[in-house]
């Protein structure tokens, strides 16, 4: 066994070490990662689910009054139910978007800082915006690569699709408007009117700010979308979730 | 290095292919799972936040 030998061997395995870490961080690292992630953000849906059928219906005490669960095939609009702002790193919904798949289901959780939120939980909500269903801006950030990379395929959004922030109390149901890049510096995308300054808020919009180009951090893209409908968890999953989603 | 490695081992040959597959198996799960994450930390910095 020759020296020589002994070093070539090494500096193979390193050679193989490093082109399996290229493979990890690419795909498998996220695959995993991701696959856990959904899983648990699936399990919370089914507790709210059960939580909501086990106990009197009268569990969900914020539930609007208007939310009749014997409402015809086009109920009324409801009043969406408004959360306080959650916690620095705790969890409040599940985002399910049909274009990413059936089985898409990352948590929302408060804050936006890596260690707490980005990297452990999945998306993060910027402190600070509204909550989902109120008027202004539900903005959110979340990793496009690494991390089980929530908004990898954010860029494939179409106009039009659904992108639900379910909770506790029922599903809100935003589609999906515009993309755009911007610099990391501009916070204006947060605004309650996205991008136009001193503007009253009115409309109820949701934010979502990710990196680009992937596997950089040289600039920001945003998706943007508007407000559709609160559907509370006696009204059942709403249609955004069921109808499918246009090729 | 990895020929000794095959010497030491006992049994027949295929007992040594199986204890060498459980041993790459043991191998790839830690870096998977615990080291590649770690390093993943420290050299790809991913900001995904506007401020």
């Amino acid at each position: 066994m020759s020296v020589a030998g002994v070093l070539g061997e090494l500096l193979i395995t390193a050679g193989v070490l490093t082109l399996l870490y290229v493979g990890w961080q690419l795909w498998i690292g996220d695959m995993i990662f991701g696959a856990q992630r959904n899983a648990v953000g699936q399990d919370l849906s089914q507790q709210w689910e059960q939580e909501y059928a086990g106990p009197a219906p009268s569990a969900s005490p914020s539930a609007s009054p208007s939310a009749a669960p014997d409402a015809p095939a086009e109920p009324a609009p409801v009043e969406p139910v408004i959360l306080p702002e959650a916690g620095d790193g705790e969890t409040f919904a599940v985002m399910r978007i049909p274009r990413f798949g059936a089985d898409y289901a990352w948590q929302v959780a408060g804050g936006v800082t890596r260690e707490r939120t980005l990297d452990p939980i999945g998306i993060g909500h910027y402190p600070g915006t509204p909550m989902p269903g109120a008027v202004g801006n539900f903005a959110v950030a979340a990793h496009r690569t690494t991390w089980g990379a929530p908004f990898n395929r954010i860029a494939e959004l179409h106009v039009g699709d659904a992108i639900v922030v379910e909770t506790a109390d029922g599903w809100y149901t935003y589609r999906f408007r515009t993309l755009e890049y911007v610099e990391p510096t501009e916070v204006d995308v947060l605004l309650p009117v996205p991008q136009v300054p001193d503007a009253p808020a009115g409309s109820r919009y949701i934010t979502m700010t990710s990196c680009s180009p992937m596997y950089a951090m040289t600039e920001r893209i945003v998706a943007y979308g508007v407000f559709e409908s609160f559907t509370p968890r006696a009204s059942g999953t709403p249609a955004s979730l069921t109808e499918g989603v246009p090729a | 290095m990895y020929a000794a490695l095959w010497r030491v081992l006992p049994g027949p040959w295929w007992v040594r292919v199986l204890i060498v597959i459980i041993l790459v198996a043991a191998v790839l799960y830690g870096l998977f799972f615990y080291a590649f994450p770690w390093i993943s930390e420290m050299v790809n910095p991913q900001e995904v936040t506007v401020e």
